[in-house]
């Protein structure tokens, strides 16, 4: 039987363009039409260590980066004794025959080598280094019996910008281990559908939120150079003049949220983006967002904590964090995006209700999520832009009522430069004009008051808010359950359960905060045997559940060495778990 | 120039009686006049303190966040609709203590903010312990043996960090205090006006009568404000001659005018969202 779907590692060290061979592997595979998965495991280094990229593309939607990879380009000696050994029999190994030595005794059985000359392939080019990645990439295309037309325009739009002799030099060494691999290897039996009019975008979870941003009208971005968020940042600076939004690095993340604050409360839909040991540094204002009922979207791209912890690795573990974040009991929204595509409408969906709401919405997004690349087929600029209650007008200037108490807690707000409605916005509590009542007009009855307007305004968002639903079967054997970037390894996981025989259904948490108790009460209730499936180590989510539901979830899959979820890991335990 | 009270509100003041803040708020007030700018258009951003209480007493749009960083909230507010004017007030606590991080990054970035620091050289709200700004030896609730630790020089930092218009007023020369506000504000770029502002209830040692016997005007001593030299040396004065005026100004472009993403104006005034055909285009960087 034809193979539809294929695996592939590039495997080398920090600095051996590793990603750029990745990505354009992954941008040929998609300007055939396939889809494709790719996860990078790197390391805080900027030369050296030991770094993989993982591509899958097929023909069908991709969920994760795979499990066993069907072949993998070597690209030093290290990594192929590394990676070498545990490639399944039946798989191929591409790697420099010049600088690489692999023999057939330190494979499994019926492992296909394919060395390759890179010098003399690649010595009318100039023999850069990471040529050997081009090479490769061009033998790799012709084995799969791939149209090596995509490998050509992929690097002209790669290298467009540099000098026509780079664009040549290299078509000249992917033409070079295209033909190597034509005159002395058999390609294998890829044919999964083809189509070449159809290019879907190769979006990373930042990029999504990046492009989500500018669709909602986000006109401010601030941020702290911090992996896994950075490259939101790099998006935003480098389109913003295009799309008229003002970008600014900040000397810390204090100052970036406040700053974004600032922005939010002059009228400018305003993000900032961080990860944890940020989020950290952000949480007082995260309260002043609260008090002062300023919109603003914060964006924290989880990685592995406490600490600096693994600054390059994947994690769930600041659920309570962002749970927890600032003094005191206030009103926020917090929105874990499941998939590349909802990182765009989750983005888009939080400016709405930043300012429907007038208050911190918090996206928790994770290395694994921000970072992969994915084929998105839907992506839709136009998101819909709701600013919420603006005032208009006001007769009696001075007494402009900025917190004025409401059914839903939410109160018209006004915008510095509107005439006739000046105020002040306190980090102190407040009446309905701004006029303090902390200190010397203390006022307990107004106190309770703005408090319970304030923290209406969940009871409302709760309402519109959709709660989760059970996907799958109703009456499956066995419901995963999983929140943020979990959703695509715990569906492929239900996928394979049942070509196992073995029926299964996914509760994917989205909206974290305010908590949707009584839906995820009634579907847990129902259910025949939960696994919730976590990167943390003590399952955040399942205390959140016990927290507001009362159930108590006993089997857990908890990863906490910086590595995605594969799907293999999930089903092994769901298997047990089912049979148990 | 304007009827002062247009700005103007019926909240009083919660200083104590005597305290040098209110001098300050009358000059921001009077500068405001002067300069006819509209209640509306102004943004008074402050933080946490005694002082941090100022934009609940006065008619204009006002941002009373958390401690340490209205210059952040003040500069995000000023990068989107650069059209605003805005002032940040605050103490000695707020701006060279918890803040100080903030105060020296706006002031190299030089956005078009004036910053007023009612300096007290003590924590008043916090009744009494030593500030950035507390001379060596003085003591305090937290200093009991006097502190250790060299004060802040707020003129002399502001200079060699970037700041483009650098003065200093004192709460008892209210008019002459009126003028630094002013000249702060009409500045195109960053503008420090440090504020010796005596805290009567908590720093007997710094008092009026303290600051009387030793201030002087620069402009009456032949300062040539635009040399940045004579600038830094005038100052390291303090113990026996205290000088008060504009130290400094000069011309430099400010941070709105280079921002891209202003290339087109206020962004608050400009439409929302992205085409189909710019959407379009930003997709294809990705296939």
């Amino acid at each position: 039987m034809p193979k539809t779907e294929v695996v592939v590692r590039i495997a080398g060290a920090a600095g051996d363009g590793i990603a750029s061979t990745g990505e354009s592997f992954a941008r040929v595979a998609s300007r055939s039409g396939l889809h494709v998965f790719a996860y990078n495991s790197y390391q805080s280094v900027i030369r050296g260590g030991f770094v993989w990229l993982q591509v899958r593309a097929g023909d069908k939607k991709i969920y994760s980066q795979g499990d066993e990879p069907d072949f993998l380009i070597a690209l030093n000696q290290d990594e192929a004794s590394r990676h070498g050994p545990a490639m399944p029999s039946g798989s191929g190994i591409f790697y420099n025959s010049d600088k690489i030595k692999i023999d057939n005794s330190m494979v499994k059985e019926r492992v296909k080598l394919y060395p390759l000359p890179i010098k003399d392939l690649s010595v009318k080019y100039g023999q850069n280094p990471v040529m050997q990645n081009t090479v490769a990439l061009g033998a790799l295309t012709k084995i799969l019996m791939m149209n090596f037309d995509m490998v050509v325009s992929v690097i002209k739009d790669t290298f467009g910008d540099k000098n026509k002799a780079i664009v040549d030099a290299n078509i000249g060494v992917a033409q070079a281990g295209y033909d190597y691999a034509s005159s002395h290897w058999e390609s294998i039996n890829f044919s999964p559908k083809y189509d070449y009019d159809s290019r879907r975008p190769v979006l990373t979870g930042n990029q999504a939120i990046s492009l989500g941003a500018a669709a909602a009208g986000c006109k401010f971005y601030s941020a702290y150079p911090m992996t896994p968020a950075t490259s939101i940042l790099h998006w935003m600076a480098a389109h913003s003049e295009k799309c008229g939004i003002v970008v600014k690095q900040m000397e810390d993340e204090i100052s970036v949220l406040n700053m974004t604050i600032g922005a939010g409360f002059a009228g400018a839909r305003a993000m900032c983006g961080t990860s944890g040991g940020g989020f950290a540094l952000m949480t007082e204002a995260v309260g002043l967002a609260a008090i002062t009922e300023t919109p603003v979207v914060i964006v924290t791209s989880q990685r592995g904590g406490p600490s600096t912890g693994l600054p390059t690795k994947t994690e769930q573990g600041d659920l309570f964090q962002v749970l927890g974040a600032s003094q005191g009991d206030y009103p926020k929204i917090v929105i874990a995006p499941s998939t590349v595509e909802d990182c765009f409408y989750a983005t888009a969906e939080a400016f709405n209700l930043a300012e429907r709401y007038q208050l911190p919405v918090i996206l928790m997004s994770d290395l694994y999520l921000s970072e992969h690349m994915e084929t998105v087929s839907n992506i839709n600029f136009n998101v819909g832009i709701d600013r919420g209650l603006i005032a208009t007008s006001n007769g009696n200037d001075g007494h402009f009522k900025r917190y004025a108490f409401t059914e839903n807690g939410v109160s018209p707000r006004s915008l510095p430069g509107m005439e006739g409605l000046t105020h002040v916005a306190a980090s102190d509590d407040h009446d309905e004009t701004g006029a303090l009542i902390s200190d010397a007009l203390t006022n307990e009855e107004t106190r309770v008051r703005i408090m319970d307007k304030r923290m209406r305004k969940m009871q409302y968002a709760l309402k519109e808010l959709p709660p989760p639903k059970l996907l799958g079967p109703p009456d499956a054997d066995i419901t995963l359950v999983g929140w943020g970037s979990t959703y695509s390894v715990l569906r492929e996981t239900a996928d394979v359960l049942a070509k196992n025989g073995v029926t299964a259904n996914h509760l994917q948490i989205r909206y974290i905060w305010p908590f949707h108790d009584e839906a995820v009460e009634k579907i847990l209730s129902n259910a025949k045997r939960i696994l919730d499936v976590e990167g943390n180590y003590s399952g955040q989510l399942a205390k959140l559940i016990r927290m507001e539901t009362g159930i108590k979830i006993e089997r857990k899959l908890l990863k906490y060495d910086g590595e995605p979820f594969y799907p293999n890991q999930v089903v092994k335990k769901a298997m047990e778990v089912a049979k148990a | 120039m304007r009827d002062v009270s247009m700005y103007k509100v019926e909240t009083k003041a919660t200083w104590c009686p005597g305290c040098g803040d209110f001098a300050v708020l009358r000059g921001i007030q009077m500068a405001l006049a002067a300069l006819e700018i509209n209640p509306n258009d102004v943004l008074v951003v402050s933080g946490i303190g005694c002082s941090s209480n100022l934009p609940g007493f006065l008619k204009s749009y006002g941002f009373h966040g958390i401690h340490g960083r209205a210059i952040p909230v003040a500069t995000g507010a000023k990068l989107v609709n650069p059209d605003l004017n805005v002032i940040v007030a605050g103490g000695d606590g707020d701006g060279y203590g918890i803040g100080l991080n903030h105060w020296v990054h706006a002031m190299r970035r030089n956005f078009d903010i004036t910053y007023i620091v009612m300096n007290n050289q003590i924590y008043g709200l916090t009744t009494g312990q030593a500030s950035p700004t507390t001379e060596k030896g003085q003591r305090s609730k937290s200093t009991p043996a006097g502190v250790i630790e060299l004060p802040i020089n707020p003129i002399s930092m502001a200079l060699v960090t970037g700041s483009t218009f650098v003065a200093r007023a004192f709460s008892g020369d209210a008019d002459h205090l009126a003028k630094m506000v002013e000249l702060g504000i009409k500045h195109k770029g960053f503008s420090l006006v440090d504020v010796l502002s005596p805290c009567v209830t908590y720093n007997k040692h710094n008092t009026y009568q303290w600051f009387r016997e030793r201030i002087y005007r620069l402009e009456d001593n032949g300062h040539n404000t635009k040399n940045l030299d004579d600038a830094i040396k005038k100052s390291y004065e303090w113990d026996a001659k205290i000088p008060i005026g504009v130290f400094y100004e000069t011309d430099r472009t400010t941070y709105e005018d280079e921002e891209p993403g202003l290339k087109r104006g206020p962004v608050v005034s400009q439409p929302l969202g992205i085409s189909q055909e710019l959407g379009k285009e930003l997709l294809e960087e990705f296939e």
